[in-house]
């Protein structure tokens, strides 16, 4: 990611990003308080908002030379998700929950041998046990849809996994063992890891800590001369 | 798989999905339950009168003669003489002839003289002949036989007097002779049933002290001698005939109105039923776009029911959005959702049509004597059932459109 910026609306506060650079298996996180802007650096880094300059370079490819749906898909392809929560569909199985994402990715698909194999061995890595696998996801406590979402986000191995405070739902110990897990198979497959917190107690267990502030500014609004439409803000 | 998802996810809102596919299937049901009542009615207009290849009279109107002959609304201009009767009767074409005597009423019915033969003669609906429901035909001069509406409003049973009134709205009754119900007919829903039928020497009987529509005071013959009179009518009012060829119909239709003793009219039933469906029809178009109200507010109400359920479901679209969907494949989940909700709606309305029609079908036949043919569904019936399940997509095309827009900006962030 290189000198990127980004204004919420033409008036609104701006972001900008110098320099932001992960390594293919490394582990980051991205400490930053509410308001700094880490969920519109996640918004760019997935190309659902795109930046007024600058280069976003994700698996090779530079996201605003893209079309609109050349980076749906190219998220689908290189990019695994995590959220805080709510992550799943809560009237699908956790198998179909677990498929969703090789839906829209031909080449993750095709990395992915047996994807019903694949998504059990996930679970089992993750420790979900096996019987819940055709369980209705919203029937499984928030630990376990977390779990499921890491898997979803593994399935396929995709170059970066993003999360957005995968552990905020979860209790110190929990949190722990999800990220061990998680990290135990994103490093078999050499995928990259980037978490975004505002808690710094877990940056023990990461390759490297970002504070938002270094790496980030935040630009205030521009001088206007004329009143000018706005768009609707982003509540980020 | 994505099919398999947006059942799950039709399954997950069962409750609302169900009320909606019902109001739809409710909308389509009535919508074609008025279109089988439409074309029901018109069928049964049309076979008011079946098996008569002319109805002649004297000469006015063909629907004026339709009118007064067959559905004995308003009068005849003239009568036609019983000559005439008699010459048309001898022409070889003919196979049967049935004369009708009208201008009697019995409070607001009208009274038809006719002979036997009405009772084999007179057809409706495909062929189907008068029944009675109780009692006999006319044994005595002086015997009526009720239609059924007339039995019913009257409250007349087998054997009960009746007088009959001169003219259609008048005081003087020929209550000197009245008559006695010997039978009464089955409902029909033609006009038969709001008629009184006696017999053509009846008429003549009821007639003989009268002279321009008065009785004359002078006389009064007794019954017992008008029982002896030949009784034969001077004139008649208009006459069913039968042919025997269908080939001859217009050649008889041309000699009877070329007929040089006297200016006669006969028509064709059902080219003169035709025409006045077109005055009446007009009812025909104010039920079609009731109807057609019918589906739109259901369509309208499935809108309604996708705009509420966009709130509850942005968080769904939004991990949608961040498996990689694109807004398109939004939009289309939720286009597929509304037309399958139309088509499952559209297929239970048939259904449900269908079973009722069943159920329905021989009691909306003996209380309104309208016969609802169970017959599948016309080219016409079809469209309108694709054209529901289309516009249940278009339709849904509008919160499809915002649930776009909304995924556009929220991205797969999602703000709870």
């Amino acid at each position: 990611m290189t000198d990127v910026s980004y204004r919420w609306g033409r008036a609104g506060f701006g972001l900008a990003v110098p320099q932001l650079q992960v390594a293919a298996g490394e582990t980051v996180l991205l400490l930053g308080r509410s308001g700094s802007g880490k969920s519109t650096l996640l918004s760019l880094i997935c190309g659902t908002v795109m930046p007024d300059q600058g280069r976003i370079d994700v698996g090779g490819a530079d996201l605003c030379t893209l079309s609109a749906a050349r980076r749906d898909r190219h998220r689908a392809e290189y990019i695994g998700l995590i959220f805080q929560q709510f992550n799943l569909l809560p009237y699908a199985s956790v198998t179909d929950n677990i498929l969703l994402p090789l839906r829209f990715a031909p080449k993750r698909r095709g990395r992915v041998s047996g994807p019903l194999h694949e998504a059990a061995r996930l679970c089992a890595a993750l420790g979900i046990d096996e019987a819940l696998l055709a369980a209705r996801a919203g029937s499984l406590s928030v630990g376990q849809q977390q779990r499921v979402a890491a898997a979803r986000a593994l399935i396929g191995f995709p170059q970066l996994i993003i999360a957005d405070e995968p552990t905020s739902a979860l209790d110190a110990a929990s949190q722990e063992t999800f990220l061990s897990l998680l990290f135990d198979q994103a490093r078999t497959h050499n995928s990259a890891v980037m978490m975004v917190s505002h808690d710094a107690r877990l940056a023990p267990m990461f390759d490297r800590v970002l504070q938002m502030d270094d790496i980030a500014q935040t630009l205030p609004p521009p001088p206007q001369k004329m009143r000018s439409a706005t768009k609707p803000e982003h509540n980020a | 798989m994505i099919i398999r998802l947006a059942l799950g996810s039709l399954r997950a809102r069962a409750v609302t999905v169900v009320m909606t596919v019902l109001a739809i299937a409710l909308s389509v049901m009535l919508f074609l339950g008025v279109e089988k009542v439409r074309t029901g009615a018109k069928t049964s207009f049309a076979e008011t009168i079946s098996g008569t290849d002319l109805i002649v009279g004297a000469r006015s109107g063909s629907v004026q003669l339709l009118l007064y002959s067959v559905f004995r609304i308003g009068n005849a201009t003239n009568n036609m003489t019983w000559q005439s009767y008699q010459d048309i009767l001898a022409r070889p074409e003919v196979d049967w002839i049935v004369p009708i005597s009208l201008g009697d009423s019995h409070r607001q019915f009208r009274v038809m003289g006719t002979t036997d033969a009405f009772f084999q003669r007179y057809k409706y609906r495909s062929g189907r002949g008068l029944e009675l429901a109780k009692g006999t035909l006319m044994g005595d001069l002086f015997d009526t036989v009720l239609g059924a509406d007339v039995a019913d409003a009257l409250g007349y049973d087998i054997g009960d007097p009746i007088v009959v009134s001169h003219g259609l709205a008048s005081f003087s009754d020929h209550d000197d002779l009245p008559f006695r119900v010997s039978g009464i007919l089955q409902k029909t829903g033609t006009p038969v049933d709001r008629t009184v039928i006696v017999g053509l020497r009846a008429i003549e009987a009821i007639h003989v002290d009268w002279q321009s529509g008065a009785r004359m005071s002078s006389a009064t013959t007794p019954e017992a001698v008008i029982r002896q009179m030949e009784l034969e009518p001077k004139a008649i009012t208009a006459a069913l005939i039968g042919i025997n060829s269908r080939l001859q119909v217009f050649g008889l239709q041309r000699a009877i109105n070329e007929y040089p003793q006297e200016p006669l009219l006969a028509i064709l039933p059902g080219v003169a039923l035709q025409e006045l469906w077109q005055i009446v029809g007009i009812a025909e178009t104010a039920l079609l776009a009731v109807s057609a109200m019918v589906i739109v507010t259901a369509l309208i109400g499935m809108m309604a029911t996708l705009f509420s359920s966009l709130s509850e479901r942005r968080r769904e679209m939004a991990i949608f959005r961040a498996m990689g969907a694109r807004p398109r494949v939004i939009v289309g989940l939720l286009v597929l959702e509304a037309s399958l909700m139309s088509a499952v709606g559209a297929a239970l309305g048939v259904v449900m049509l269908y079973g009722g029609l069943v159920v329905a079908q021989p009691m909306i036949d003996a209380a309104f004597g309208l016969w609802l043919a169970i017959a599948p569904p016309t080219f016409r019936e079809g469209i309108v059932v694709l054209c529901v399940v289309i516009a249940g997509a278009i339709v849904s095309a509008v919160p499809a459109i915002r649930a776009y827009r909304a995924s556009v900006a929220d991205g797969m962030m999602v703000k709870i």
